[in-house]
């Protein structure tokens, strides 16, 4: 049923090395029945340029969140999704994308909280696929309507609320927004539309861990010891910790969640994804200004 | 933020024919028309390739895109743009514009409504946030030419 796992020896440090496979692992199994490869962009039109070949699309903004309400479809919605990808509840799914897999991990958080079993990224996303000179296709792929069931939406174990954000004060957060946007001087990432937050800074008591920090040269993730120094080490984090990530809208932090859940072994840690477009704007929530949490 | 009313304002006829062109294909060829436009793209001028810093950014768009508008002296309107082949929706929005206003009299690049991307039907395909791009290179474009107008040294 599930493809085997890649034995890649830098996975096997990671705490859940069954959610990460290689570029090498992907052109090995491209076309393995069971296996579905599925890219998740920033810019919508990026797909279309050339992909993995047989490797299905899957847009955040257009596919994943409700058209109306600021949430994710529901599990219907998810379910219709899935079915028209080809992808069904036994389907090994794994997620590449643009940007260093910003969206292909916000993906992954998705297709998390609907629980599907057996999800994985492939380290270096897009970047590395095409560094590498590996083949890339134009054909989009047109998949048998899959059978997937309606699951309801768990929101409760790695997504949080801004209630929740609340009531989380004195345990640990991390703000993975560039430094510019943590001390309040920019309202927007670096060279990105402004995305309508009336204040900046911080929620108070988070700490600055820029998620970038989390990611080699090549867009790859780091060494398991590497990301411990950083997370562990310099932030101060523990594996037992409740802890919250966020950035801007939830992207960003869906990259540092990864780290934390799968490649360190975190218990228990949610994506705020309202983040700062929704605390920038709300009124008579505790701001913090300036360098220090 | 001002709003106009889309249906009264009236389109140059280039960006009539590219509404239209994109009001005729069903929604699964629209991004796939849009793909086209950012292949279409022309390349930078020596001028400005080797001179990025004579270019405007417009940081609104997703994936910073350079922009420069030349005014000639009989009020001809000439456009540049520079986005990375990695960002296809924004040189798609950007060819648009050029295939649309390049070479037209500055009152008719002036004239062009504000909300004119909202008529291609690409809202729900590439999502609002991502047509705010296009909305800004074009109030970057009409506000470079006013300025040329107004003479060199408002520039």
């Amino acid at each position: 049923m599930a493809l085997p796992t890649d034995p890649a020896p830098k996975f096997q440090e990671y705490a859940h090395p069954e959610m990460i496979v290689s570029t090498q692992w992907v052109a090995d199994h491209l076309g393995d029945p069971g296996l579905v490869v599925a890219e998740s962009d920033e810019d919508v039109l990026l797909y279309e340029t050339g992909h993995v070949p047989g490797a299905v699309k899957l847009d955040w903004h257009t596919e994943l969140n409700d058209p109306v309400t600021r949430d994710y479809v529901d599990g219907a919605g998810f379910a219709r999704l899935m079915s028209d990808k080809g992808i069904s509840r036994d389907t090994t799914l794994v997620l590449y994308g643009d940007k260093n897999n910003w969206w292909a991990a916000y993906a992954l958080w998705v297709c998390s909280l609907f629980g599907h079993p057996d999800l994985r990224l492939m380290d270096g996303g897009r970047a590395k696929w095409i560094a590498e000179g590996r083949p890339v296709s134009t054909d989009t792929p047109k998949p048998a309507p899959a059978d997937y069931p309606d699951i309801a939406r768990d929101d409760a174990h790695i997504r949080a609320f801004k209630d929740q954000v609340l009531a989380h004060f004195g345990q640990p957060m991390i703000d993975v927004r560039s430094p510019g946007e943590y001390s309040g001087e920019l309202l927007h990432m670096p060279d990105y539309p402004q995305e309508g937050a009336l204040r900046g800074g911080h929620i108070p008591g988070a700490k600055s861990v820029p998620w970038a920090r989390a990611a080699a040269e090549d867009a790859t993730f780091r060494t398991r010891a590497e990301l411990e120094a950083i997370y562990q080490g310099e932030a101060g984090l523990s594996p037992d910790d409740d802890v919250v990530v966020y950035c801007r809208i939830g992207e960003r932090s869906s990259h540092t969640w990864f780290v934390l859940q799968h490649l360190l072994g975190f218990g228990h840690v949610r994506n705020y994804d309202g983040s700062w477009t929704e605390w920038g704007n709300s009124v008579r929530v505790p701001i913090t200004r300036g360098t220090s949490p | 933020m001002t709003s106009q009313p889309v249906s009264g304002a009236a389109l140059n006829p280039r960006l009539q024919e590219i509404v239209d062109d994109f009001g005729d294909v069903p929604d699964k060829d629209r991004l796939q028309l849009l793909l086209e436009f950012s292949q279409d793209l022309p390349p930078l001028p020596e001028r400005y390739a080797a001179h990025r810093d004579r270019m405007e950014p417009v940081p609104e768009c997703q994936t910073p895109l350079f922009l420069a508008v030349e005014v000639e002296p009989d009020q001809v309107v000439h456009l540049y743009f520079d986005a990375p082949p990695e960002a296809p929706t924004t040189r798609g929005f950007a060819a648009i514009l050029h295939a649309g206003l390049d070479g037209l009299d500055a009152d008719e690049v002036l004239a062009t409504p504000p909300e004119f991307s909202s008529q291609l039907g690409l809202a729900d395909l590439v999502s609002p946030l991502r047509l705010r791009g296009m909305a800004a290179m074009l109030s970057r474009i009409k506000r470079q030419v006013r300025e040329q107008q107004a003479g060199p040294q408002a520039q």
